[in-house]
């Protein structure tokens, strides 16, 4: 599970002003109710057309987010070890086919999200353009990324789009010893030899950066987020993501004798917040417009898997075959 | 040159060292499939999701790998699509019942109050 609860803007300002107005008040009564949006409902374009993205994104995050933990699996220490990770990352690819097709069900086909993905169109979660540089890194990513991952999915599947929240029961389903392999991987290198600390406390220093940019900016920087948490979009602000996850993995990582490289990080007792430097987000900016170490190593890969695989697409393509669009 | 990685077999593949954005060359839609699993024997089979396939026979191996890879399951149905009538939820006050059609429900039928009068008229029935 990978989604990052940062969904990457539009520079258009969306704006729902050309909507039927009643129509629009129903929606909204609808979503405060607690109901589902159906594919065959009425919905705001904005609604649409900003879920699509979301939602394609989180699918695109899953399929590049196997890359870094899947090229390790030839190079795992010991076979079990090769069985789980293989495992992992083939959830992973099944979490990206549940989403492309709920995504599927707002109208863009899957086919052209996977063109929009290997063009550099749509974005895919930012963590992904860094590398997984030893065994031990797979290990914090295996942990520390789905574990945010999980705390952005867990609320979004109390979101108000019927299809996604579905495909998100199921991922989490799915997920259950995603989390519990990388906290097992990471506590058996924090209590092994001094060499294998130094290994994880080194992917540690390595991927804290990019985790902390995980969840994304501030709320305040985001010019959607006011009505995307009122069309229960999105279902939880980025800074209180960031907040949750301090507060459930820095006490886990600490007990390990492991250290975090940020020396603002601490619990603020008079708020009750977590204080830590505030993240670089002029890097992660640049990370996501394609200067990260590893954007052009993802995107190529991909696209030669896709080129690669394209003789057995056609051959058992059939000229009466036609697109549709799933149901549900 | 090519991209140099830090995993050998990606760095054997010769990739490319600059982005290539250009679109990719065909485009193969395949329809797709509505997927049922059945996870015990004796229980309903139910709608999970569905599959991109060109045939039936690819849209149950993939189904199979999709849906029946982690949960129990012993049966798998695909169907295609296209092939599902639905109606809309705008039409869904028409699966409304209204009070006229209690005779076909179980708490239309109420005679506890007929057995009892009946019971204390006729005592010697004990």
């Amino acid at each position: 599970m990978y989604g990052g609860g940062y969904i990457f803007e539009d520079s258009r300002n969306g704006s729902d002003s050309a909507e039927d107005p009643r129509k629009l008040e129903d929606f909204e009564a609808r979503i405060q109710a607690g109901e589902k949006i159906e594919p065959m409902d009425w919905m705001p374009a904005e609604y649409r057309k900003q879920l699509i993205r979301m939602i394609e994104q989180h699918a695109h995050s899953e399929i590049i987010g196997a890359l870094p933990e899947g090229t390790w699996i030839t190079r795992a220490p010991g076979f079990r070890r090769k069985l789980a990770l293989m495992a992992k990352v083939q959830d992973e690819v099944g979490h990206a086919q549940l989403l492309y097709s709920a995504a599927e069900t707002l109208g863009k086909p899957r086919e052209t999200m996977i063109n929009d993905l290997i063009s550099g169109k749509s974005k895919y979660s930012n963590v992904f353009n860094y590398p997984a540089v030893t065994w031990a890194d797979t290990a914090i990513i295996a942990w520390l990324i789905d574990a945010g991952a999980i705390i952005n999915q867990v609320a979004n599947s109390k979101g108000s789009y019927g299809p996604y929240c579905r495909a998100l029961e199921r991922i989490c389903m799915e997920e259950s010893f995603h989390l519990k392999y990388g906290h097992d991987n990471v506590v058996f290198l924090a209590t092994g030899t001094p060499k294998q600390r130094e290994m994880v406390q080194d992917a540690l220093n390595r991927w804290w950066k990019p985790i902390m940019h995980f969840f994304g900016p501030s709320d305040k920087i985001s010019v959607h987020t006011e009505t995307l948490m009122r069309w229960k979009v999105k279902m939880a602000s980025n800074d209180d993501m960031r907040q949750k996850f301090l507060d459930m993995y820095v006490p886990k990582i600490w007990e390990l004798g492991l250290t975090i490289p940020d020396p603002k990080l601490k619990k603020n007792e008079d708020t009750g917040h977590w204080d830590y430097t505030e993240p670089d987000w002029e890097e992660f900016k640049r990370v996501i417009n394609g200067d990260g170490p590893c954007n052009k190593e993802r995107l190529a890969v991909r696209r030669r898997a896709e080129e690669k695989g394209e003789w057995v697409r056609r051959a058992l393509m059939r000229n009466a075959e036609e697109y549709s669009v799933p149901l549900s | 040159m090519s991209l140099k990685s830090l995993d050998p077999r990606i760095t054997r593949e010769g990739l490319p060292e600059t982005h290539d954005a250009s679109p990719l060359g065909e485009i193969h839609h395949w329809g797709t499939y509505e997927v049922f699993h059945q996870t015990k024997k004796g229980d309903r089979h139910i709608h999970v999701g569905s599959v991109h396939a060109p045939n039936p026979e690819m849209a149950y191996i993939l189904a199979k790998e999709q849906f029946a890879r982690r949960a129990p399951c012993v049966s798998l149905w695909v169907v295609k699509t296209t092939d599902v009538y639905q109606t809309n939820y705008r039409d869904e006050d028409m699966y409304e019942n209204n009070p006229e059609k209690m005779y076909r429900e179980a708490g239309g039928y109420k005679v506890m109050e007929r057995i009892n009068k009946y019971k204390k008229d006729h005592p010697q029935n004990k």
